[in-house]
């Protein structure tokens, strides 16, 4: 018994200790101003470079700066530079870093860093690998400035440098710019306006973002407008919290425990609409998703352009645009590749989608030399968008009498079999679904779906030398009315070879607490959380 | 005892071998590929080449599984592909809500089902055996995550007496710790409950009807005397097995309660890990949950021994 009252004798001092302490360190929270956002996903690699994850992108741009920032019209605006020269004949840009840039930890920011960071993006990314290909130098002038030197006047250095979609040009420490492009880095040190806890992240529940002292805005207190204008945080912290069931994410945010959710489900925006304090704010078409209908590009029938032409038949967006979002304030028909509603989009090649008719389309099959093989489908099961999308398909196909082999498998599943070449009866496929994003698809050189560079290109490996070559073209386009002229003749040409069929496009607004938050940007591409302030 | 306790410890270590043999393999043979997942949507298949190369996936699965066993003998469960973080580091963040809330759902079950349990036996046939019965059956037909979201929607959406979702660690206080396992604990208690009353019904009716209850009884004993005292501790053997069973159905309920109410514990890393291809966590965490299932086991063999004195080891 003794034990026993000596135990509780302990005991109580130390959960008076706790307690004490648990009031402490709430008092202290109650004085930040804490952000708490539920994303699209959850924050898993800290390593923008090494992963094209949009959800890395994001951690990215909230501890990176990038040397340019592309705006909501998607113009490179200048961010960590402070001036630059471009030479006459456009092969030499002169670059000069603002002054007093440092990192979170308080080093400084140096050209030996923007150019291990430079290098290690241009040996990963896709569109940073095309750049580098023209690029002859890449040389420090002295600690703050430094000289590209092209063998070609590439005409998109500077969009490249401050592209918002896959992997953005973040500039590291030079230590952790060393690492190879193949390898994870180890720590998430940068120069942006907030900097990543990384002792308090835990990976799939959340992740933890702090001021960063040492972060330098662009003076002159510019709006931000998606990666330009001056980044200042108006928070104290923003905690990323994952909540992956949407029915919670939405309830946690009409009960105020977040205060921002990037995707709401389109089925629960009727719940959040008359939810008192909520608000949402709609992000218009480059910020859309697209969604897309890859055909197999190496096995028949669709080795055959006229197999991949009957397809158009069996597509009539408004079904997979109803089954995806439902309501029509969120969708628009696109019938082009190029995002519709972006300054180089057209209705080049639109003459595809003629009519949807299922009988016209198995006769074109056979015409085709289809003998009614089993047309191998990869069917995700558990994609909000991408999952009944297929499904649509997959009626239009049945309803045209096509013969089926449709593989139901998890999206972690369709990701990994879709990079095999393998006929389809070995392990390969035929058609999969698939979604890009707004901004991406407004540029014919950042499209990578646009492309058909045959084995180096994307699962379904187009093959066509007019389209890269178009491609090409357009990246050393010099005026507006050019990369217009380009884009229009490369649409149509990719959409008469088929490199894959469009679907539509949609929206998901941003919701967020509307009796705390000021400042929301809406997303062009990659969500926006510096800027925002709380009351 | 002390030497049956050694022999079924000695016995876990075929057992988790065997687990080690099938989680590897079995993930292995499963589709998906965690370096196409890294490498992103616009990845060539070049690209994913490349990570998996990097990743140490592209060597013959013997010598992986080898790589994966040496490292488990020295304790180390590798890390994890996507965040580099060690494995244990993970499993250990995940383990507090984890246990918080398998523990208090295993307080307030085991708390409401025994006493409900044995109050309908002693009322059989009657009104309370009725609403006892009806609540058991519910309790097995409703869904967890039904049960979840209904409550959610009564008690923290419309009255808001409660969190949607989250976890506080008993750090930061007991009331936000408290507040944050309701919920869960009775959502996820549900059908536990209703699985240990039925077996306490059943179990107590069978020694009710026996001589020594009635002898009891003839005596003049109170009925909660012979209620607690005769009957229920010769009716605890099933009781404490169905308990024992039940860890298992928590650890595979707690996968879908700390998805609704967005707790970060074992469960969630769990499916994530699994949907990400994220082998070095599914593999550890199999391993975990198989040690915990195998010493759960040793546990209630023990009880019994304590339970009834005819059995002895």
């Amino acid at each position: 018994m003794s034990s026993g009252l000596n135990f509780l004798r302990c005991l109580v001092p130390a959960a008076a200790l706790c307690a004490a302490l648990a009031l402490g360190t709430q008092a202290a929270q109650a004085q930040e101003k804490v952000l708490r956002a539920v994303l699209h996903a959850d924050v898993r690699v800290i390593d923008p470079i090494w992963t094209t994850q949009t959800i890395a992108n994001i951690h990215g741009m909230l501890v990176y700066d990038t040397l340019f920032g592309n705006d909501a019209n998607m113009q490179p605006k200048p961010q960590m530079v402070d001036k630059y020269d471009i030479s006459a004949d456009k092969l030499v840009y002169t670059f000069t870093l603002r002054a007093g840039l440092k990192f979170s930890d308080g080093s400084a920011v140096t050209t030996k860093d923007v150019i291990a960071s430079l290098r290690r993006w241009g040996a990963k990314d896709g569109v940073g690998i095309r750049l580098f290909t023209f690029v002859d130098k890449l040389e420090a002038v002295d600690d703050k400035a430094f000289r590209l030197t092209l063998t070609k006047p590439y005409g998109m250095v500077l969009e490249s440098l401050g592209k918002t979609n896959s992997s953005v040009a973040a500039i590291m420490r030079e230590q952790e710019a060393k690492t190879d492009p193949q390898q994870q880095v180890k720590e998430s040190i940068g120069s942006g306006p907030f900097m990543f806890a990384k002792d308090q992240w835990v990976p799939g529940s959340k992740a933890v973002y702090l001021k960063n002292p040492h972060y330098v805005p662009r003076p002159g207190n510019e709006p931000p407008s998606s990666f330009a204008g001056s980044k200042i945080a108006g928070v104290d912290r923003i905690e990323l919290v994952w909540i992956s069931d949407s029915q919670t994410a939405m309830s946690a945010l009409i009960n105020g425990e977040i205060d921002f959710y990037e995707n709401p489900s389109i089925d629960f925006l009727p719940i959040l609409e008359k939810s008192r304090n909520v608000k949402l704010m709609k992000t218009g078409d480059l910020d859309s998703t697209h969604g897309m209908i890859r055909l197999n590009h190496l096995h028949p029938p669709f080795n055959n352009v006229k197999a991949r032409q009957a397809m158009y038949y069996l597509i009539n967006q408004e079904d997979f645009l109803r089954a995806i979002v439902g309501d029509p304030e969120y969708y628009r028909v696109c019938h082009g590749l190029i995002t519709c509603g972006a300054p180089l989009a057209s209705d080049a090649g639109s003459q595809w989608f003629k009519e949807y008719n299922p009988k016209k389309a198995l006769q074109l099959l056979k015409e085709a030399g289809y003998k009614g093989e089993p047309i191998t489908v990869l069917a995700a099961t558990d994609h909000n968008t991408i999952t009944p999308a297929t499904q649509v398909l997959i009626q239009a196909m049945r309803d045209a009498g096509i013969n089926l082999d449709v593989q139901s498998m998890d999206w972690g599943s369709v990701v990994s079999r879709r990079a095999k070449k393998e006929p389809p009866a070995q392990g390969g496929w035929h058609i999969f679904v698939t979604t890009t994003g707004g901004v991406g698809s407004a540029n014919p050189v950042l499209h990578t779906w646009l492309g058909a560079a045959c084995d180096k290109g994307l699962f379904g490996w187009p093959c066509d030398e007019k389209i890269e070559a178009l491609r090409n073209e357009f990246a050393f386009a010099q005026t507006d009315d050019e990369k217009k002229r380009i884009a229009r003749d490369l649409q149509a040409r990719a959409m008469e070879q088929v490199v894959y069929i469009p679907f539509g496009q949609w929206t998901t607004p941003l919701a967020y607490r509307s009796d705390r938050l000021q400042g929301i940007v809406p997303n062009t591409g990659l969500v926006v959380l510096w800027g925002i302030t709380k009351k | 005892m002390t030497a049956y306790i050694l022999r079924r410890l000695l016995a876990t270590l075929p057992v988790m071998a065997v687990v080690a043999v099938f989680v590897f393999f079995l993930l292995r043979i499963a589709p998906g590929d965690p370096a196409a997942i890294i490498a992103g949507e616009d990845a060539t298949r070049e690209a994913i080449e490349a990570v998996r190369a990097k990743l140490g996936l592209d060597r013959p699965i013997l010598e992986q599984f080898a790589l994966w066993l040496w490292r488990l003998a020295q304790g180390d469960l590798g890390v994890s592909i996507f965040s580099n973080l060690p494995v244990t580091r993970l499993i250990g963040q995940r383990l507090e809500p984890t246990v918080a809330l398998t523990l208090s759902t295993l307080l307030v079950a085991v708390a409401l089902a025994i006493p409900i349990g044995v109050v309908a036996a002693w009322q059989v046939r009657k009104l309370a055996d009725r609403l006892v019965m009806i609540f058991a059956v519910l309790g097995f037909a409703v869904p967890g995550f039904l049960a979840a979201y209904v409550l959610i929607y009564i008690f923290a959406v419309q009255l808001q007496w409660l969190p949607v979702q989250g976890y506080r660690p008993i750090a930061e206080g007991l009331w936000p710790f408290v507040e944050g396992l309701i919920l869960p604990s009775v959502a996820l208690g549900v059908t536990y409950m209703a699985l240990i009353a039925r077996i306490t019904r059943a179990s107590m009716l069978e020694v009710l009807s026996q001589d020594y209850i009635r002898t009891a009884n003839s005596k003049g004993l109170a009925t909660r005397r012979v209620l607690l005292l005769h009957a229920l501790k010769n009716a605890a053997v099933p009781i404490v097995t169905v308990i024992g069973i039940g860890i298992a159905l928590l650890i595979s309920g707690v996968v879908i309660t700390e998805t609704v109410f967005n707790i970060p514990g074992l469960g969630r890393l769990t499916v994530d890990a699994v949907l990400k291809r994220d082998y070095p966590i599914v593999q550890g965490l199999i391993l975990v949950f198989a040690a915990v299932k195998v010493l759960v086991n040793l546990v209630i063999d023990i009880s019994y021994a304590f339970l009834d004195p005819r059995i002895r080891y």
